[in-house]
């Protein structure tokens, strides 16, 4: 029966390991009794061990932080035990790319129309014409065109595999900052 | 280093690390293989052999790759950022995200402006430009 000396009750981590909560317990500031399932998941994906050395690893003023994170994990890893957490970052990463994809479109469309006002707007001296103007009706179908073609003006479907590599293999390439070398975000 | 393996069987990569017989039908030889050592170590260091072991038993065995892969990535990066691990990307990426849908509203906005604009005319374009001329709203 686990009794302290300084603590009224047990934090949820000596409950869960049935184990006397002594009063410099590690796990005790952010694992309060009236949360057990917030231990649950970590001790179950992570292990009380591995959650020791990463604390004990860490300054104490992170210490919440990474609590808190590998409490977000471990929930989502209980929920999808495939794809945990990554299956979100996978979803985002898709996103950013087709957001990307679009403003590039975008900016491409703001360019040229800019180019064309300057080019329409200015006198024209005889044979120094670089832009092929378009006349407004075709510039407006033109404009939708593109977007007819990107399926319905903004919803860029990405097919097929992933957008961005995983580090699967040992060489750890695909940094998600890099985005896998290939979108970048 | 000898370069000739002793043993008739490789072992995995797991059970390499964890100095154990490599049986048949261990679970982690198809997903750890012996020439990806440094794969199971991260996955071994932030979660554990016995929990990957759980997890994988618990997953149809057609999905266990993918578990595999995803767990050797969040070790990964919890490796890179102890603190934040995979939740850090997360926030990163909702953040990209957040300012790509701004950006990309703003030049719809501006190109919006500027088929109005176009619209209205015929062959003459007199167009007055909302914001003085092609400032940074419109690219």
């Amino acid at each position: 029966m686990a009794s302290s000396s300084s603590y009224n009750s047990p934090c949820a981590a000596c409950k869960l390991l049935r184990r006397k909560c002594m009063p410099g317990c590690i796990f005790a500031p952010y694992f309060p009794p009236e949360e057990p399932q917030k231990f649950v998941n970590v001790h179950k994906i992570f292990g009380a061990s591995n959650v020791t050395k990463l604390l004990n690893e860490l300054l104490p003023h992170q210490r919440e932080d990474a609590v808190n994170s590998l409490a977000y994990e471990a929930e989502a890893r209980v929920r999808d035990p495939v794809y945990g957490c990554v299956g979100a970052i996978t979803f985002l990463q898709r996103q950013v790319q087709r957001l990307q994809k679009e403003l590039d479109a975008a900016n491409a469309d703001l360019i040229r129309y800019a180019c064309n006002d300057i080019s329409t707007s200015l006198p024209q001296a005889p044979g120094t014409r670089s832009f092929q103007p378009l006349t407004p009706r075709n510039r407006l179908a033109e404009f939708n065109r593109r977007n007819i073609d990107n399926e319905g003006g903004g919803f860029y479907q990405v097919p097929g595999a992933l957008p961005y590599s995983f580090p699967w293999n040992d060489t750890s390439s695909g940094d998600i900052n890099d985005g896998g070398g290939e979108g970048g975000m | 280093m000898r370069g000739q393996e002793p043993r008739s069987t490789s072992s995995c990569a797991a059970c390499k690390l964890l100095k154990r017989r490599c049986t048949p039908n261990c679970i982690f030889a198809p997903y750890f293989r012996s020439d990806e050592p440094k794969k199971f170590a991260k996955v071994h260091k932030v979660f554990g052999d016995s929990n990957v072991s759980k997890i994988l038993i618990e997953v149809p065995e057609e999905e266990r790759g993918d578990t595999v892969n995803s767990l050797a990535y969040e070790a990964e990066i919890r490796l890179r950022d102890p603190v934040y691990g995979c939740i850090g990307a997360i926030a990163l990426l909702q953040r990209k995200m957040i300012q790509l849908q701004h950006d990309l509203a703003l030049a719809r906005a501006c190109l919006a402006w500027y088929t109005s604009a176009i619209g209205s005319t015929d062959d003459d374009r007199v167009i007055t430009e909302p914001f003085g001329g092609l400032s940074a709203d419109c690219g």
